[in-house]
């Protein structure tokens, strides 16, 4: 973090923008990638690494039938309006075979009715909210990233085993927290009525008042917290509970906590045994992972988050559609998608025919404290299929066509 | 009674950074009547600062030193920005100068992610602070105790300062009448450019004590700019006891206010803040500003309808736009149907700004009214676009009538923070009203009724709504009642004297322009396809004066020239790089400089320089 690496991401940026100069052969397949470059770099940074290292890996095989995979991506500024702007050029102006990508969920949902409007194939990578493809779902949208439901189901599956029988639920106060906190006290309150729900705090997204909130959580003397602030609200929230011993003797369960991009910036002040969801990269044992760790660190001398996983993921999931497909036709893709399987960092997964959605899982363990930083340990993999709702209540949260 | 006791400490140590950074920009607006958006730029760069000085060393006197370098630095860095950007554009038009904070915002924000990357950014524990004390058993940070005592200890400080000191006679001085200090032989330079270094140091003191208590992150400058506003004109602008009073006041509220209302927090500020507008018009500890002293307002030249040639160029310019589905393509013609629609709400805030000298910093209210107003109306009553076009507008009308007649009984920056206050309320009702707005999910599938549905026939309706709606605006303004409107923004007392009723007419512009937006709005969801609370967001607000004041607040074309070049400027950037805050504030700060009067504004004096004057006024 100096002066030096500033002024090489200015060169990075003016050699990128030349890059973008360059145009496109007649036979090569353009997807259309959107994402949130500018509103939240501590993710799409790594998320643009990891599609870039995916791309190369499938070009340098010789590309897809032959044809050279060419990513064409703008920013949404975090933006759905600005979002649907660069769809709209990406569709129109640049001819791209599909679109994918984005982070935030209206985003996400922006796109992807537009999308269902214009008749364009959208492989989502990370919106989280079950929105995507359940009660908003569309024919042409899919989404790679396990939803609000799936990790819902993990944690709560830890959260069942715990003896706490008191609950006090922190969550930031939009869609996103909303719904992780009550498919969570419905999972939960199913596998134990004994459970009582004794306080909630809705902090607004960004603007959290940790030692009040904390406070306010104490006073209900809950057995166990969940948490699903993130971000800077995260790193205030932990090191203001620390002090205060707000987490001492209490079970902690945390949504996102164990992901790279909001573990780090915890450093020394990691809680010890929170139980989490995240992204263990120097722990995992599978031969894909250990593949993708090796030329991830090898291209960019830095080691992955969550988001280059699912970049590298995203990527590879639209490789294996166009494969299947065999053609850039939209209705060929959509029927490909359906049940295609492909090989992620976290072994192979499927986009399914019934909802769209991947069976990509997440790994679930807890908190540690290791020489200074924050890492994730006693984790395991659990895969999405094995939580999502059966098919028939799937039909039932989804519009029919 | 423990619980009250400790929220009662939270409340007081988050009430200590809040009137640090609220106290500094108190201070420069009292002085210099800038409404200095960079403050929470100076605030940010105050953390990562102290971030990275604590960071290199270590130990308490690294820390503490390292805490005082970073709110020195910011303090210079203040004062260089005063002298080499601000100083050239106090003569500028009243709210010029938000721009080129405006501008410098968005360079800092991209600036501070190359110098320090994406990474969020946590600074060591203070030594020595780095525990809790115990009270009434429960344990409170000894940080937090250091910030409780610090407020106080700042705002004695700021007292003698002003009370005690002759530079601080001075600024009190020109507080309360800057043309009279200037008038006594002054050095008025050197005193803004001190005000200004001391109010950001203040703001670099509030960011580097934030940095144990959360991580830096590029986005904190404007987490904080609105909340301090508003703590600000609660206080009373200018006011360092209001400020601190008001920080006290927001914490505290909030604090206790969660115990009952958990999600209280999204709007309290803003409740709390038009409540003490409505009861007292310049906050709690503000005096009623004196009348202006150079009569005239904001506008020195006459205006005057198009004349002949005027007029012909305007049918030539929209028949060239109409023409535009000829050489565009979709993506093209979506972006021009946008321009179009932001041409009509810089044109429909024109008509408070200018034309009634309202500053609003709300007014994407109107343009969110307008969009939900619409999109209801195709989702919840299965109605098609003709109606929900019709809505829209209605919708925002009523809007307008209820901000209006609020905002009309203050004056300046008050009724501006006002109509801020609605908006943020019924943002935060569209981004909590779940079953009937979507929330932050939005509302889907607003999609235009088939005979409108390509890219060419959306444009071609876009354009004639919006050009029937800027020229309907333009006859407003030359209007019997635009004179009225433009005489009560002129001179208060003297249309008072001649009859004009100045709460009516401002109220009825208010009217006019919220129908204006709301239009635009219901065209803007059609567009899109969807619609989501964001719309109406404080960013859409600033947007919208950036364009007006872009193009020139002295003219009656100037929003038209705004939002075109803000817009295309903006889509185009976003499109083609990275770093387009960066660039966008550059060039904003290169056209500030370039145009102090605003694009058209300064084309126009160019061009009654050149003597084409002479010849309009020639009788015909």
């Amino acid at each position: 973090m100096t002066i030096r690496t500033g002024l090489k991401s200015l060169i990075a940026a003016a050699a990128a923008g030349l890059a973008l100069l360059a145009t496109a052969h007649a036979d090569d397949i353009k997807i259309g990638e959107i994402n949130s470059y500018s509103g939240l770099p501590q993710f799409t940074d790594p998320y643009r690494k990891g599609w870039q290292l995916a791309i190369d890996e499938i070009n340098a095989k010789g590309g897809v039938d032959g044809k050279t995979l060419v990513v064409v991506s703008k920013d949404d500024g975090g933006k759905p309006a600005d979002a649907v702007t660069a769809a709209n050029e990406l569709v129109s102006n640049e001819g791209v075979a599909l679109l994918a990508g984005t982070f935030f969920s209206n985003v996400g949902l922006a796109v992807a009715d537009f999308a269902a409007q214009k008749k364009v194939l959208f492989v989502a990578g990370e919106p989280l909210t079950d929105a995507v493809t359940w009660s908003k779902g569309n024919r042409y949208t899919f989404r790679l990233r396990p939803s609000n439901y799936v990790q819902a189901a993990m944690l709560a599956e830890e959260a069942a085993k715990l003896p706490a029988k008191k609950w006090a639920t922190i969550a930031p106060n939009y869609e996103y927290g909303q719904s992780a906190v009550s498919v969570f006290k419905k999972l939960l309150s199913a596998k134990r009525p004994d459970i009582e729900w004794v306080a909630e705090q809705w902090p607004p997204q960004g603007k959290i008042d940790a030692g009040a909130v904390l406070e306010a959580i104490d006073a209900a003397k809950p057995d166990a917290i969940l948490n699903v602030e993130f971000g800077p609200d995260l790193v205030k929230l932990v090191r203001e509970g620390n002090t205060r011993g707000t987490f001492q003797n209490r079970s902690v369960v945390s949504f996102l906590t164990g992901e790279p991009e909001y573990l780090d910036p915890l450093k020394s002040e990691t809680p010890d045994g929170w139980i989490v969801t995240g992204y263990p990269w120097s722990d995992i044992k599978m031969p894909e992972h250990d593949a993708f760790l090796k030329a991830y660190q090898d291209k960019y001398h830095d080691y992955p988050r969550l988001g280059s996983v699912v970049g590298y993921s995203l990527m590879k999931g639209i490789a294996a559609i166009l494969t299947k497909a065999s053609s850039t036709d939209t209705d060929k893709m959509i029927a490909a998608a359906e049940g295609v399987s492909f090989d992620t960092p976290f072994a192979p997964v499927t986009f399914r025919a019934i909802d769209h959605q991947s069976t990509m899982g997440a790994f679930v363990g807890k908190t540690a404290l290791r020489d200074g930083k924050g890492v994730m340990v006693d984790s395991v993999y659990h895969k999405g299929a094995d939580y999502l709702p059966s098919d028939d209540e799937v039909k039932k949260l989804r519009p029919r066509n | 009674m423990q619980l009250l006791v400790v929220q009662f400490l939270s409340g007081l140590a988050s009430a200590a950074s809040l009137f640090l950074v609220a106290s500094g920009l108190s201070l420069i607006f009292g002085v210099t009547r800038i409404v200095n958006f960079a403050h929470g730029a100076f605030f940010m760069i105050g953390a990562y600062l102290a971030f990275t000085l604590t960071d290199e060393f270590s130990g308490p006197l690294g820390f503490w030193g390292g805490m005082a370098l970073a709110a020195i630095l910011v303090g210079l860095l203040g004062g260089l920005f005063e002298i080499l950007l601000l100083r050239r554009i106090y003569r500028a038009p009243e709210l010029f100068q938000l721009l080129a904070t405006f501008g410098a915002t968005l360079v800092v924000q991209d600036l501070v992610l190359l110098i320090w990357g994406p990474e969020d950014l946590l600074a060591p524990r203070a030594p020595g602070l780095a525990g809790a004390v115990e009270v009434l058993g429960k344990r409170v940070p000894s940080y937090d105790l250091f910030l409780i005592v610090l407020g106080p200890v700042v705002l004695a400080l700021l007292w003698l300062l002003l009370h005690r000191t002759r530079w601080g006679v001075l600024v009190r001085a020109a507080t309360q009448d800057r043309d009279m200090v200037a008038a006594l032989g002054v050095n008025q330079k050197w005193l803004f450019t001190g005000v200004f270094a001391l109010g950001t140091f203040l703001a670099g003191l509030g960011g580097a004590l934030e940095a144990p208590r959360e991580a830096a992150d590029h986005t904190m400058d404007l987490r904080i700019i609105v909340e301090i506003f508003v703590v600000v004109v609660i206080g009373g602008l200018g006011s360092i006891e209001g400020a601190f009073v008001a920080a006290i006041l927001v914490s505290l509220l909030n604090a206790f206010g969660i115990l009952i209302l958990p999600k209280i927090s999204l709007v309290l500020v803003f409740l709390l803040m038009a409540v003490v507008l409505v009861i007292r018009p310049w906050g709690l500890f503000g005096k009623k500003e004196g009348a202006a002293r150079i009569s005239g307002g904001a506008t020195a030249s006459v205006w005057k309808p198009l004349d002949r040639d005027g007029r012909l160029v305007a049918l030539i310019f929209v028949a060239a736009a109409a023409l535009a589905p000829l050489a565009l393509g979709p993506y093209g013609l979506a972006v021009a149907t946008e321009i179009a629609i932001f041409v009509l709400f810089a044109a429909s805030l024109h008509l408070l700004v200018s034309v009634g000298g309202l500053a609003s910093f709300g007014h994407a209210a109107f343009l969110g009214l307008g969009c939900y107003g619409a999109a209801l109306t195709v989702k919840a009553l299965g109605l098609p676009m003709l109606p929900a076009l019709v809505a829209g507008p209605v919708l925002a009308a009523l809007g307008a009538a209820v901000i209006g007649w609020f905002a009309v009984s203050l004056s300046g920056v008050y009724a501006a923070m006002l109509t801020l206050a609605f908006a943020q309320i019924l943002w935060s009702i569209a981004f909590q009203w779940v079953p009937v707005t979507g929330g932050d999910n939005g509302l889907l599938g607003v999609w235009p009724s088939p005979w409108a549905a390509t890219a060419s026939h959306l444009y071609w309706l876009t354009l004639t709504l919006v050009v029937v709606a800027v020229t309907g605006l333009r006859a407003i303004i030359f209007s019997p009642f635009g004179y009225a409107l433009r005489a009560t923004r002129d001179s208060d007392l003297r249309s008072e004297a001649i009859g004009i009723d100045r709460r009516r007419v401002q109220w009825r512009a208010f009217v006019i322009a919220g129908a204006g937006a709301g239009l635009a709005g219901a065209l803007f969801a059609f567009l899109k396809g969807s619609v989501f609370p964001d719309t109406m967001g404080v960013s859409t607000s600033i947007d919208g004066l950036v364009m007006v004041l872009l193009g020139g607040v002295e003219t009656v074309s100037g929003p038209i020239v705004g939002a075109i070049v803000y817009k295309l400027l903006s889509i185009w950037l976003v499109s083609h790089t990275d770093y387009s805050k960066l660039v966008l504030g550059l060039v904003i700060i290169g056209l500030v400089l370039i145009f102090p009067k605003g694009i058209a504004g300064s084309l126009r004096l160019r061009r009654l320089r050149r003597g084409v004057a002479a010849r309009e006024k020639a009788p015909a």
